[in-house]
């Protein structure tokens, strides 16, 4: 194979500008690498660099604000939504948005979440579903399927004894203030590129006035899931995307 | 000079009135008696049409004390209020805000407790207000407004205080303050500051999108290194021993001579200044020493009367005896200090006290 010369010319890939140099601490495999990378892109394609305030939640991704270079509010366990509220508020011409995981976002800041949406503040949510607790060590969360294996359903989730999963998505679908609901995956370069397109139309929708914007990414949690990278993208096809299809769940505008 | 305007108002009323004359950037709370004219007095006064103030009627006091954070967070002048019950769900926020050092202020009007209590005055959060109330090693500054005037003086003050020391604020008022109707010099109103104003007082932490700055701007309180965390604990403490030495508020009333005193707050004080005139009306040598801040608490004027003579202290408060803990700790037993209280929303006259006072002290 003839050698390529190492030249700007012929780059084809690098690492985006507004990820910073801080090594990551996600586990080989996660899908937050990836979601970031998408995010730091948008931003700067955008030219939003200066005026993105993010809000960063507690959970894997509470370092968020270590690894993408604009301004960041870390907020208490499941109060990003709350947060963002008043930050857009207060500066309305700033791209505001909070990023943060199933636990975070579905169980113990649900009402922060529904609220925001249901208020059509304008601010966009990028929500990490991995169907599982990474941070705290792989416990069960409120969007682990039923029969999966955690910390804390060591049998599997039992619908009796631990309660059903539900769909944070379709649920905000029904309120007037979202306007812009989509459930993507970052775990082929096909679904990565799609990803990108919904992160970019949920930041225009809100930089537009629109309403309340979710991007859901349904994504693996290798370690928690006790897989590796390979099979923890083959169980996520298989059992996750039938329980969350992916594809645009609303588009719509905020109703006169 | 423009005339002075002068209304009568309620307490809650004015700190809405005082909020929007003072700049205030947002108001963020959720309704809970007996404080919610505060912000039904802003919704009427729809400060956005005005100042362009913001002002939300968020769906908990969880959220609002976390709108009160965000919107601390880049910089901006902004408040909740609430009583009680509102303000242990705002506690876990308060402790965030004083970690991540951002300046707000919170009015709590207190209501008798514990539990969902009942509506009628209490000063029963007085360890809430200034032993913490939220997790870890943190202080507000406590502001405890005795009239109507001083609801309307103290939100202006708290803001000052607040970015002075980027520290959150509290006022902590109760019912009785807060419902009762008073005469009030409204101050003139405010511009709010400028984004320039703003980048130039809190361009170095406030995180509102970096502009042109080359460095951004983050706000968190998460150290998992111990001794990171250790550092910034050591510098949250070497504020407060500096708001200790400067910050202390105060007021004396016929204390000059006097050989007991009595040391109450907010409501409790005015009723107290009617039983040392009736002391005094009996030749009783009684005074009332009223801390204006409870946090940093009055230590060092209560150590000048044991110096000077006063042979005991009454601390008469809405509780259960709760200041009368920093009373002994700044009279370190050189004096003798007794409490008397009511609980549960029940309020004490001048005339109840006065027997306390003769019962514990003079006996």
């Amino acid at each position: 194979m003839a050698e390529v010369e190492m030249k700007v010319e012929n780059m084809v890939y690098a690492k985006p500008r507004l990820i910073t140099d801080t090594v990551m601490h996600y586990c080989p495999g996660c899908s937050h690498g990836t979601v970031h990378k998408l995010i730091a892109e948008v931003i700067d394609e955008m030219g939003l660099e200066g005026n993105t305030i993010a809000v960063s939640p507690v959970g894997c991704s509470v370092f968020a604000y270590q690894y993408i270079d604009v301004d960041w509010i870390e907020a208490a366990h499941g109060r990003a939504c709350a947060v963002a509220t008043a930050a857009k508020r207060l500066h309305p011409e700033n791209l505001v948005f909070t990023y943060q995981g199933d636990g975070d976002l579905a169980a113990i800041g649900t009402a922060e979440t529904i609220h925001a949406a249901a208020r059509g503040e304008n601010i966009v949510t990028i929500f990490i579903n991995n169907a599982i607790y990474g941070m705290t060590g792989g416990q069960m969360s409120p969007t682990t399927l039923l029969g999966m294996k955690t910390a804390t359903t060591p049998y599997g989730r039992d619908a009796a004894l631990n309660g059903f999963p539900y769909k944070v998505s379709e649920m905000l679908a029904h309120l007037d203030g979202a306007t812009y609901i989509t459930r993507q995956s970052v775990h082929t370069p096909a679904n990565v590129r799609k990803c990108k397109k919904a992160i970019r139309k949920a930041f225009e929708n809100s930089l537009a006035g629109n309403g309340y914007s979710m991007v859901e990414v349904v994504a693996t949690c290798n370690s928690g899931w006790k897989m590796s990278p390979v099979e923890a993208n083959k169980w996520m096809e298989e059992n996750l995307l039938p329980a969350y299809p992916l594809g645009d769940i609303k588009c719509s505008t905020l109703p006169k | 000079m423009a005339e002075k305007e002068i209304k009568l108002m309620k307490g809650n009323e004015v700190i809405a009135h005082a909020a929007v004359r003072c700049g205030c950037d947002g108001y963020f709370g959720y309704p809970i008696t007996p404080q919610s004219e505060v912000m039904e007095t802003l919704m009427e006064l729809k400060p956005w049409e005005s100042t362009g103030m913001v002002v939300l009627q968020a769906e908990s006091e969880i959220s609002s004390i976390n709108m009160v954070y965000g919107g601390a967070a880049t910089g901006k002048m902004v408040m909740t209020s609430s009583s009680s019950p509102g303000v242990s769900l705002m506690s876990e926020g308060l402790s965030y805000l004083a970690a991540c050092e951002l300046p707000c202020l919170v009015v709590n009007c207190q209501r008798g407790g514990p539990g969902l209590g009942t509506i009628q005055p209490s000063q029963g959060d007085y360890f809430q207000a200034c032993k913490g109330g939220g997790h870890g090693d943190y202080h507000l500054i406590v502001l405890a407004p005795a009239s109507v005037q001083e609801m309307h003086d103290f939100v202006e003050l708290g803001f000052e205080l607040a970015f002075r020391y980027r520290i959150p604020s509290m006022l902590l008022a109760d019912g009785a303050i807060g419902q009762m109707m008073e005469k009030v010099v409204l101050s003139p109103q405010k511009p709010r500051r400028s984004d320039e104003q703003i980048a130039q007082q809190c361009g170095s932490w406030a995180a509102c999108g970096k502009g042109r700055r080359a460095k951004r701007n983050v706000a968190t309180s998460l150290y998992l290194q111990s001794d990171e965390l250790e550092c910034l604990n050591i510098r949250l403490q070497e504020k407060y021993r500096e708001i200790e030495s400067r910050e202390v508020r105060y007021e004396e009333f016929m204390c000059d001579n006097a050989e007991y005193v009595l040391v109450a707050f907010g409501s409790s004080a005015r009723i107290c200044s009617a039983t040392v005139e009736m002391a005094r009306a009996e030749g009783i040598k009684l005074g009332l020493l009223r801390p204006i801040t409870l946090y940093p608490f009055p230590i060092k004027p209560l150590q000048q009367m044991v110096e000077r003579g006063v042979k005991g202290f009454l601390s008469v408060e809405l509780n259960a005896g709760q200041m009368v803990e920093d009373v002994r700790l700044a009279v370190e037993g050189r004096a003798l200090v007794e409490h008397y209280g009511r609980m549960g929303g029940v309020v004490f006259n001048p005339e109840s006290v006065l027997e306390a006072f003769k019962n514990k002290l003079l006996k």
